[in-house]
């Protein structure tokens, strides 16, 4: 069993990646009120796409360094997100803004359900092996822990994304008008905001973050497959409600939270059940912290923010 | 004069704003009563606390004596209020007809079991409520829309299937919100006889309205609100000449 | 009686509601052994896709009906498949038998039912198909692990051997021979399971046109309203909870006297999607809708199946489509084009709440 500094470490890896998929949760769930199903689909799409990309360069251009192809992935794979978020929000959900609550819903699950179908389709079912760009050598910057580059990239990213959003939504015109939109969608417009275009802004800006925590899921844990996203997805829609729906900051401090309980949890769990429960049962804590801030705390942890749909 | 439902010092807050300060009233059994206000003055959060929509921040209300339940609107219907909507808030997809035998569903027993077995018991209890159901419907005047679907009837039938709907509950008062809204002189004459009606035939209302020339044709008694408080109370010609009244909608350019 | 579809569409006859019923009749009372001329193997598709209209009913009382979106259901199925397994093979070594297994499986499909809808039905919906989806995976998990440190469902492997299902002596996992008839068991399993449907969609049918069933409907149109007339909607909640999920049990103890065999494989979120996908072809709330949904789906995939791998290997010499993903295909765009182009359902009859008969105005 590792030591604690060690599982803190793992979590914020993890809770890094869960924060970068709440985000995008937490503003599409501020702005139109629905779950986006697909999202999880999203990150797996990324880390697939900059797979084969770096499979195709390499084959093309063998002498690059790794850091470039690294970079070539992760490139590839943000716009091609980016446009598959949007399509989805034209196709599927513009059509439902004002259809009754489950409609939405429903026709979520089915894309979620269809792109890993066409996942499964293009890229087979097997797990794939993603390949080592980052140096996973450990680094050991205090006596017992060890943090290696990749794993010290995806906490950073994921500090700075936040940051960037933070200032995006509070500094910026387009910001303003995505609290606008959040708040009434209808009467922005009025006011002259482009309402389609900032939810597809938001759309587009969720899947690049999605894309970018796929490529770091992937060098993190070498692999990559057409189910990848389903179950990091849901971990990170519980990390948005824990932090508080809607709340870009709670969704950060949601997905940390998540990442370090789930590592601790699996780290300590057979000791807390007398050896019944192993660290196999590890999904469940967080459907488990689901029900419970669902039932007890439904607002979150920092509250939510979630436009008047009365 | 027996008093049908008071309201004891109601309190009301939505984070720093407080939405209702100590509101007293009462309302007589088989009585027209009126509560207006200009807007904002929070008519309609009375009535949601009255029905349970909200939760009560303090004070109570008590109907035949007994304490009345807060914040739960199904316990409020059970014990014999029945409210309209200001937006209309009908079930759609079902028909008039539908409608109302929903309204009939806490005055019938049928449980499971006896809809599992089809007991003779359920079946006489369904013929019933489908014959009551059409009554209403006649009472209101809509008999012919029996069959169609709530969400293709025009404004004013809409308003008078939720009023059926409501009655099917068998209330002691009938809390209707705004039913005026959206009609045009005539219709608002249609309404005001069917609220005398339903007067005359022993259920008490309670009514907001904006319609001014309704209200003070309508009611047998009056409250005005005015931010949260209630500074008036009593015939409408008494009321119409309140000053704290006339001032209160001087204010917001209101001319009767 | 419901008549399908409006006058315009379907030549004379066969437009009367009378003569649909019987025609359907017919067809359901004949269709195992049109199936059985193309082989076996066709009757078992029959069989499953009548166990997957059980299903499929139960939910829609759930999702169509009530308006509850129930993304785990197929955590009731499991519940009931189990419970067979575990008293009906040589598991732990009962054989009870299905009068005794059937209902207590139903029942303990109602109670975990009851349990889960106690704290999360007043949730948002999206909110609630988020946690039923969450249970559903969690009771996945632990049919897939509580193999130590005590063996309760016997992990991955599943539990096989299971006793069939036997009425009356009559095993229905033996051919048997009638009057010098030869009647295959999966014919006999098809008509046992038909039975099942069809009491299921009685029972149904009563509740659709009560009290209770208007009550549902008017929580689905719209909850505040529903309170405000006076309904229990918490308790009417979770009655439609309850009820669907013992739908779930008893075809999942069928499933497994059917199969012989259940493991943790059979009760996946794909299946939960699955069935969900069949009510929203029916269009949430029409029965028949839902039943014709079922069999589509059920059908459809064994359909392609069939035609797909000859097809593919003859067009381009290599099999790109396997029937596994056709089925995810089918069912993933199935249920995104319903909801952008014909929420409605399929069979665009409405549901009824009250009766029509002895009335004139």
């Amino acid at each position: 069993m590792e030591s604690f500094l060690q599982q803190l470490v793992n979590g914020l890896v993890s809770g890094s990646i869960y924060a970068l998929v709440a985000l995008g949760y937490t503003m599409v769930y501020g702005i139109l009120g629905l779950i986006n199903f697909a999202h999880g689909e999203i990150l797996m799409i990324g880390a697939l796409v900059a797979l084969q990309t770096i499979v195709f360069v390499s084959k093309v251009a063998p002498g690059l360094p790794p850091l470039a192809l690294f970079a070539i992935g992760t490139g590839v794979a943000i716009p091609v997100c980016m446009a598959v978020g949007y399509l989805i929000e034209r196709i599927a959900y513009r059509r439902l803004r004002n259809a009754p609550r489950l409609a939405p819903l429903i026709t979520a699950i089915g894309v979620s359900f269809l792109l890993q179908t066409l996942a499964m389709i293009f890229w087979g079912r097997n797990f794939h092996a993603f390949p080592e760009l980052l140096d996973t050598t450990p680094l050991q910057p205090i006596e017992g822990i060890f943090l290696a580059p990749v794993q010290l990239l995806t906490i950073v990213t994921a500090l700075v994304v936040m940051v960037a959003l933070m200032l995006l939504i509070n500094k910026t015109r387009m910001g303003r008008a995505m609290r606008a939109v959040a708040e009434n969608h209808r009467v922005a417009g009025l006011m002259g905001i482009n309402a389609n275009g900032i939810i597809a802004a938001t759309f587009i800006i969720g899947s690049a973050l999605a894309a970018l925590a796929g490529v770091l899921f992937a060098s993190n844990y070498a692999i990559a497959h057409y189910s990848m996203g389903f179950t990091p997805g849901l971990k990170a829609f519980t990390a948005a409600v824990l932090g508080g729906i809607g709340n870009i900051p709670g969704a950060m401090v949601g997905g940390l939270v998540l990442g370090l309980v789930e590592s601790f949890g699996a780290g300590y769990i057979e000791t807390l059940t007398f050896g019944l429960l192993n660290s196999s049962y590890q999904d469940i804590f967080a459907f488990g912290i689901l029900g419970i801030v669902l039932i007890f705390r439904p607002s979150g942890l920092l509250g939510e923010r979630v436009a008047d749909r009365a | 004069m027996i008093t049908l439902l008071e309201a004891r010092a109601v309190n009301k807050r939505f984070g720093g704003l407080q939405a209702l300060t100590d509101v007293s009233l009462h309302i007589n059994r088989g009585e027209i009563y009126g509560l207006i206000g200009p807007n904002g003055a929070g008519k309609t959060t009375f009535f949601n606390v009255l029905t349970g929509a909200y939760a009560i921040d303090g004070g109570e209300f008590v109907m035949n004596g007994s304490e009345l339940p807060v914040g739960m609107p199904h316990l409020v219907a059970a014990h014999g209020i029945a409210r309209t909507f200001q937006n209309i808030r009908l079930f759609r997809e079902m028909t008039a007809l539908e409608n109302v035998m929903a309204g009939h569903h806490i005055r019938s027993s049928a449980g499971v079991w006896d809809i599992l077995f089809q007991t003779r018991k359920t079946r006489e209890e369904e013929r019933l409520m489908a014959e009551r159901g059409l009554e209403i419907l006649a009472y209101v005047g809509i008999p012919q829309h029996a069959d169609t679907l709530a969400r293709n009837l025009s404004y004013g039938d809409q308003r008078r299937l939720e009023i059926a709907r409501a009655l099917a509950t068998e209330p002691q008062m009938l809390a209707l919100d705004e039913p005026a809204a959206g009609m045009n002189a005539t219709e608002t004459v249609g309404l005001r006889q069917l609220i005398e009606t339903i007067r005359h035939d022993g259920i008490t209302v309670l009514l907001i309205e904006h319609d001014v020339k309704l209200i003070m044709g309508l009611c047998d008694r009056v409250a005005v609100l005015d931010f949260g408080k209630k500074i008036a109370e009593g015939t409408p010609a008494e009321v119409k000449r309140n000053p704290d009244v006339i001032r209160a909608y001087l204010g917001a350019n209101h001319a009767h | 009686m419901t008549s399908f579809s409006t006058s315009r569409s379907l030549p004379g006859p066969l437009n009367d509601p009378r003569t649909q019923r019987i025609l359907i009749i017919v067809g359901a009372l004949v269709a195992p052994l049109i199936a059985l001329s193309f082989g076996a193997s066709w009757v078992r598709i029959l069989d499953f896709a009548l166990l997957y209209v059980l299903l499929a009913i139960g939910l829609n009382l759930v999702v169509g009906f009530a308006g509850l979106l129930d993304l785990g259901y197929i955590a009731f199925y499991a519940v009931g498949a189990y419970t067979w397994a575990f008293l009906a093979s040589p598991h732990f070594g009962l054989h009870l038998p299905f009068w005794f297994i059937l209902p207590l499986g139903a029942a303990f499909a109602g109670i975990a039912g009851v349990f889960l809808g106690f704290p999360t039905l007043r949730l948002r919906g999206d909110y609630l198909a988020i946690v039923t989806l969450g249970f559903g995976e969690i009771i996945r998990i632990f049919l897939n692990n509580l193999n130590q440190p005590i063996n309760i469902t016997n992990g991955p492997q599943g539990i096989d051997q299971i006793d069939s299902l036997n009425i009356a002596g009559l095993d229905l996992a033996r051919n048997i021979d009638l009057f010098g008839f030869k009647i295959h068991s999966l014919v006999l399993y098809y008509y046992a399971f038909l039975f099942c449907v069809v009491i299921a969609l009685i029972v149904v049918r009563r509740f659709q046109i009560s009290r209770i069933g208007r009550a549902w409907a008017s929580i689905r149109e719209d909850e505040m309203a529903a309170k405000a007339i006076g309904i229990d909607t918490r308790g009417m909640k979770l009655l439609a909870f309850a009820m669907g999920a013992t739908f779930g049990g008893v075809s999942g103890g069928l499933f497994a006297a059917f199969q012989g065999f259940v493991s943790p494989e059979s009760f996946s979120l794909l299946e939960s999607i699955a069935i969900l996908t069949m009510v929203v072809l029916g269009g949430m709330g029409n029965l028949a809708g839902v039943v014709l949904g079922a069999v589509l789906l059920t059908a459809l995939p064994e359909i392609l199946r069939f035609i797909a791998i000859p097809l593919q290997m003859m067009l381009f010499d290599k099999v790109y489509l396997d029937p596994e993903v056709l089925r995810m295909l089918l069912l993933s765009l199935a249920m995104i084009l319903m909801m952008l182009w014909r929420p409605a359902g399929l069979l665009p009859a409405r549901t009824r709440y009250a009766h029509r008969e002895g009335r004139t105005a």
